[in-house]
C-alpha cells in the first residue's frame, strides 16, 4: 500500500483518536465512504454510526460517532463529532438501558405533545448503534 | 480596653477563618487545573471547526442572495437575548461584579435605543442580582458554571436562542462571559452570537501542514446544507467556549481571592499578636508597679 494516513477523531472533550491508519470508513450522510492516502480534500456531514479504520497493524477498529463532520485531505482525516466512543468504552448494558427509554419514549410521543419527537428519534439512533458496536465485539 | 482573654479569642477565631481559606484556595486550585485542562481538549476542536466554517464560508458569502439567515443581520433591532454567564457561588472576589457591571452597561445602552432585552442567565449569582432588579429574565440555567458539564448544555442554550432568532422574536442574540487571560486577570467580554458576525480566523501557523491542503473541498451535501448544519454548532460552540472560560476564570479568581484572604489572615494574626503582648506585658508591669510600691511603703 502506497503508506497510511492520519485519522484524527476529536470531540468537545477530548481526542478520542489520533494514529495513522491503513484505511478508513465513515458513515457519511450519503453514504458509507471509504478514504485512502492521497484522497482529495473532501467535506460531510454524518451520520450517527460507526466508524471503521484499519490500523498500522491491519487490525480493524470500530469507533462509534454521534453525527458531526468529516474533513478529509490527503494525508489526513478529521472527524469532529458531538461525542464519540471506541468500541472498548462502550457500556452495552446503557446503551440497551437507552434504547428501551427511546423506544418507550417514541411510543409515547404518538399521544403525548410534550416529548420532542426529533431528540428521542437521535437517541434510538445513538442507542442501535452503540448496542451494534457493542455487540461486534462479542461475535 | 479589650481583656486579655477577647484578644486571645479573636486570635483564635482568625486562625479558624484562616485554615477555611487556606483550604479553599487549594481546592480552587485542583478545580482550576481540571477546568484548564477541559479547555486545553477543547481546543483542537474549536480550532479545526473554526477553520472549516472558514473555508466554507468564504464560498458561501460570494452569493449574498441566498445567504443563510443566521449570517444576515436585520436592518431593525427591536428585541435582543442576552445569555449571561456568571458563577454559582460567591467568594471569588469581584469575579461576579465586573461580570454584571458589564452586562448593566449593555442593558444600558440598549434601553438608550430602545431595545428589548431578555436575558439567559447562567450562573446563580447573576440571576439573583437581576431578579432581585425586576429584569425581564427568560431562562435561567443553574449548576453549570463551574462544575462538570458537556457540550450538550451549550446545545440547549445555543438552540433556544437559534429558534427564538429564526421565528422572529428576536433579532439579535450576544453572550457576556469571563475570557480567561491569565492566572491574575479575568476579561468580562461581549460577543455577538446571533447574526453570526464572520467566522473568527485561527492562526494558521500554529500548525503547518502545507502537504497538498487544498481548502477547496468537494462537498456533500452542498456547500449550503452543511453550512445550514454547521453555523448553529458554530453558536455551540462559542457558547461552550464560553462556559469553559468562565469556569475557568471563576476557579482562578477564587483561587486569588482566597490567597490574599489567608495573607490577609497572617497580618491580622501578626498585628492581634503584638496587641496581645502588650496587653500582657502591661498587665505584669502595672502588678509589678503594685508589689514594688507595697515593699516600698513597709520598708518606710
Amino acid at each position: 500500500m502506497a503508506g497510511n494516513i492520519m485519522l484524527e477523531v476529536v470531540t468537545p472533550d477530548k481526542s478520542v483518536v489520533s494514529e495513522e491508519a491503513q484505511i478508513v470508513v465513515a458513515p457519511g450522510e450519503y453514504g458509507e465512504f471509504g478514504v485512502l492516502i492521497g484522497h482529495t480534500s473532501f467535506l460531510t456531514t454524518l451520520k450517527i454510526g460507526m466508524l471503521r479504520y484499519k490500523d498500522t497493524g491491519g487490525s480493524e477498529r470500530v469507533v462509534f460517532v454521534n453525527g458531526g463532520f468529516a474533513e478529509a485531505l490527503p494525508n489526513k482525516v478529521t472527524v469532529l463529532a458531538e461525542s464519540a466512543d471506541r468500541r472498548r468504552d462502550i457500556d452495552i448494558e446503557r446503551a440497551r438501558a437507552a434504547l428501551k427509554r427511546a423506544e418507550q419514549r417514541l411510543a409515547e410521543a404518538r399521544t403525548r405533545e410534550d416529548i420532542d419527537f426529533r431528540r428521542a428519534e437521535g437517541a434510538l439512533q445513538r442507542a442501535i448503534a452503540r448496542i451494534k458496536i457493542g455487540e461486534r465485539r462479542a461475535a | 480596653m479589650a481583656t486579655l482573654k477577647d484578644i486571645k479569642t479573636k486570635i483564635t477565631a482568625v486562625q479558624k477563618t484562616q485554615k477555611i481559606v487556606k483550604a479553599m484556595n487549594m481546592v480552587a486550585t485542583s478545580k482550576l487545573r481540571g477546568a484548564q485542562e477541559k479547555m486545553e481538549a477543547f481546543r483542537p476542536y474549536a480550532n479545526k471547526f473554526a477553520e472549516v466554517l472558514g473555508s466554507l464560508s468564504e464560498r458561501v458569502e460570494a452569493d449574498e442572495e441566498h445567504a443563510p439567515p443566521l449570517l444576515v443581520p436585520r436592518a431593525e433591532v427591536k428585541n435582543v437575548d442576552l445569555l449571561i454567564m456568571t458563577s454559582d457561588r460567591g467568594l471569588c472576589g469581584s469575579f461576579n461584579t465586573n461580570l454584571i457591571i458589564k452586562a448593566e452597561r449593555f442593558l444600558k445602552e440598549k434601553a438608550g435605543q430602545d431595545i428589548e432585552v431578555r436575558l439567559i442567565c447562567m450562573g446563580r449569582k447573576g440571576r439573583d442580582y437581576f431578579r432581585r432588579r425586576k429584569y425581564n429574565i427568560r431562562s435561567e440555567h443553574i449548576g453549570i458554571v463551574g462544575a462538570r458539564f458537556g457540550f450538550s448544555v451549550a446545545v440547549n442554550a445555543g438552540t433556544e436562542l437559534i429558534d427564538s432568532f429564526l421565528n422572529g422574536e428576536t433579532d439579535e442574540a450576544h453572550v457576556i462571559f469571563s475570557e480567561f487571560v491569565s492566572m491574575a486577570r479575568q476579561m468580562p467580554t461581549l460577543k455577538q452570537l446571533i447574526p453570526i458576525a464572520g467566522v473568527e480566523k485561527v492562526e494558521q501557523a500554529q500548525e503547518a501542514e502545507p502537504v497538498g491542503y487544498i481548502p477547496e473541498h468537494i462537498c456533500e451535501p452542498s456547500v449550503e446544507e452543511l453550512m445550514a448544519v454547521m453555523l448553529p454548532k458554530h453558536v455551540y460552540v462559542q457558547i461552550f467556549g464560553g462556559l469553559l472560560e468562565t469556569s475557568t476564570s471563576e476557579h482562578a479568581a477564587r483561587m486569588q481571592a482566597m490567597e490574599n484572604a489567608t495573607s490577609n489572615c497572617a497580618d491580622m494574626i501578626v498585628s492581634l499578636t503584638m496587641v496581645y503582648n502588650k496587653a500582657r506585658q502591661a498587665a505584669i508591669t502595672a502588678e509589678l508597679m503594685d508589689i514594688v510600691g507595697g515593699a516600698e511603703a513597709l520598708k518606710g
